[in-house]
């Protein structure tokens, strides 16, 4: 009784919560491998697929874009997080630990920065953009990207500075180091799981990004993996389904990977940043 | 090691090391550069947004001042009251289901079972891919003839002919509102689920003790506890939300007729494909009084709770 109970009462549930998050992946991994003469036959079953092919990865890499999206994803993304873990870490530290007149309202002022989303900002800052001279290239996303990531990354930071104990730091204080030894040498490798957390969720938050890529870049060769995708693998009106999936699939990896060697400090960001 | 340097350098090391211990000047030097990013491309342009709203701008040229013409013009323009009233739809059904879906997932992976870390660790998938790729997903899923949903509907035997799930309005308001719930009932059940686990044990068991059965447990010792966590992440799902564009932009383009757009998708078209700055400008201003409401319920709420 109790084990129809459980079955009903939770494996039931769970396994269609499993079914309906993760068969679009397995929709997408299908697609990916099946031949095209049987990707478009409505008499066969298209869950599966004897006689997987390599084709569509192929055709991706060698006949499309795709190698250069994904660099450019990286650098922009390696550029953007970067640039905010840096600044924000010295901005959380200065807000959270040095406590200096005005350093309450400042930290409130970026929180509500935190909430302004980039539906708001891609039409003025389009503009700001080209008087910069920065269309299409990705210093435009590495100095927009931080607009998300730096409110984010402070915020996960001070939350995370609270949690470390004062005291080492008013030892090392009292034994002479200065005010920036102090943040150099004991608050920072303090901090660095707090600091691993939001390495990987800005990085991911940047490999994703889409609307902001859409707008200041043009060219085939300078777009992102989000975008180029999206907007190039179409021929006329036709999609080419195979190599899409494939791309996705492959534009997917890397933040996969990320996230499946850092799962703890990918969640402690997540509930983290929400508990604060 | 300052013993080399002439005297007025070491004074100048002095000094520079004497502000250093400062708490005002340092903390400002070391907020500076985080300051900065966000005053040119945050605060700027945000100001910037609201000043072009007021303005004919066209993409290359700067515009003239016209007050509130742009609003008067939208708040006219049949394609603008449908996306607001699209917005509404899409933000009010998507963000409720994720709730509840939510809430429920976070629910089943708080016990304890076989594989949860495997468990909880696959259902977050949805949230981490990039949106844009599981968008092209659900754009293959939801195609015309190939559809695989088409199919399984009918091996099942539920229905005959194919479905134009991106054709018509209807379909394809709920078919982008399946999509967005998809991808966000993870965030809302690990939030919920962070919430859950900071209930202590102790309360449920003298809830049981004094006779509470499971609904009651719920009611009066499970809900009251994640109620701050769950007005933050709705809050945070709801301004996302409704400033969600790129699944729209990639499945539907604010198609069929218009029927699916919102303040995002509606700016880009009218600010970036248009050409018309202004206007775009003013679409997207309209995100704003959604982000003040939903910002002051949450601090209503929180400060109630405290």
């Amino acid at each position: 009784m109790r084990a129809v109970a459980r079955l009903i009462g939770f494996h039931l549930p769970l396994g269609a919560f499993l079914l309906f998050l993760l068969f679009p992946f397995y929709w997408m991994l299908v697609t990916a491998l099946k031949p095209n003469r049987h990707l478009y036959d409505l008499t066969l079953n298209p869950l599966w697929t004897w006689s997987p092919t390599l084709d569509h990865l192929r055709k991706l890499l060698w006949e499309t874009h795709f190698l250069p999206w994904m660099r450019n994803t990286l650098v922009i993304s390696l550029g953007a997080t970067a640039l905010s873990l840096a600044t924000a870490l010295l901005a959380a530290y200065a807000i959270g630990r040095l406590r200096f007149r005005g350093s309450g309202l400042l930290g409130i002022a970026i929180f509500l920065t935190y909430l302004v989303p980039p539906v708001i900002l891609f039409v003025p800052l389009s503009r700001i953009v080209s008087a910069l001279g920065l269309w299409d290239r990705p210093a435009a996303l590495v100095l927009t990207y931080p607009t998300f990531l730096v409110p984010f990354s402070v915020w996960l930071l001070l939350g995370y500075f609270r949690t470390l104990p004062p005291e080492l730091e008013d030892c090392a204080r009292v034994d002479g180091a200065s005010r920036l030894q102090v943040m150099r040498y004991i608050t920072f490798p303090l901090a660095l799981p707090g600091i691993l957390s939001c390495l990987i969720f800005a990085f991911t938050l940047s490999w994703n990004e889409y609307l902001y890529a859409l707008v200041f870049l043009s060219s085939t060769d300078h777009k992102t993996v989000p975008v180029g995708l999206a907007t190039e693998l179409v021929t006329g009106d036709v999609f080419q389904w195979g190599p899409l999936m494939a791309g996705a699939l492959l534009g997917s990896v890397p933040v996969a990977l990320v996230y499946s060697l850092f799962v703890e400090h990918y969640v402690a960001a997540l509930t983290g940043a929400l508990k604060e | 090691m300052e013993a080399g340097l002439p005297h007025a350098a070491r004074r100048r090391v002095a000094g520079l090391s004497a502000l250093g211990e400062s708490r005002e000047v340092l903390g400002w030097a070391l907020a500076a550069p985080a300051v900065a990013l966000l005053l040119v491309f945050l605060a700027y342009p945000f100001l910037l947004g609201l000043w072009l709203s007021l303005t004919d701008s066209r993409i290359a040229e700067t515009g003239r001042f016209v007050g509130l013409e742009n609003f008067r013009y939208l708040l006219g323009d049949g394609v603008f009251r449908l996306a607001v009233l699209n917005t509404l739809l899409y933000a009010g059904v998507a963000v409720a289901l994720k709730f509840v879906l939510g809430f429920a997932l976070a629910l089943l992976v708080n016990r304890e079972f076989a594989g949860k870390r495997l468990v909880r660790a696959a259902m977050l998938l949805p949230w981490i891919v990039p949106t844009s790729l599981s968008a092209l997903i659900f754009y293959w899923i939801y195609d015309s003839q190939f559809s695989v949903l088409t199919w399984i509907l009918r091996s099942l035997g539920w229905i005959s002919g194919p479905i134009n799930y991106l054709g018509d309005p209807n379909l394809a308001r709920a078919s982008l509102i399946a999509a967005n719930v998809w991808r966000g009932v993870p965030f809302f059940a690990i939030g919920l689920l962070a919430g859950l686990q900071t209930v202590p044990r102790e309360l449920y068991e003298a809830a049981q003790m004094d006779g509470a059965g499971p609904w009651a447990r719920f009611r009066f010792v499970t809900w009251p506890l994640v109620l701050p966590v769950s007005v933050v992440v709705t809050v945070f799902s709801t301004i996302m939300t409704v400033g969600d564009f790129q699944l729209i932009w990639i499945v539907t383009k604010g198609g069929p007729a218009n029927a699916t757009h919102l303040f995002g998708t509606l700016a880009y078209q009218r600010a970036i494909q248009g050409g018309f700055l202004g206007e775009g400008a003013a679409v997207a201003v309209f995100v704003l009084p959604v982000l003040v409401a939903c910002v002051a319920l949450a601090y209503r709420t929180l400060r109630r709770e405290d």
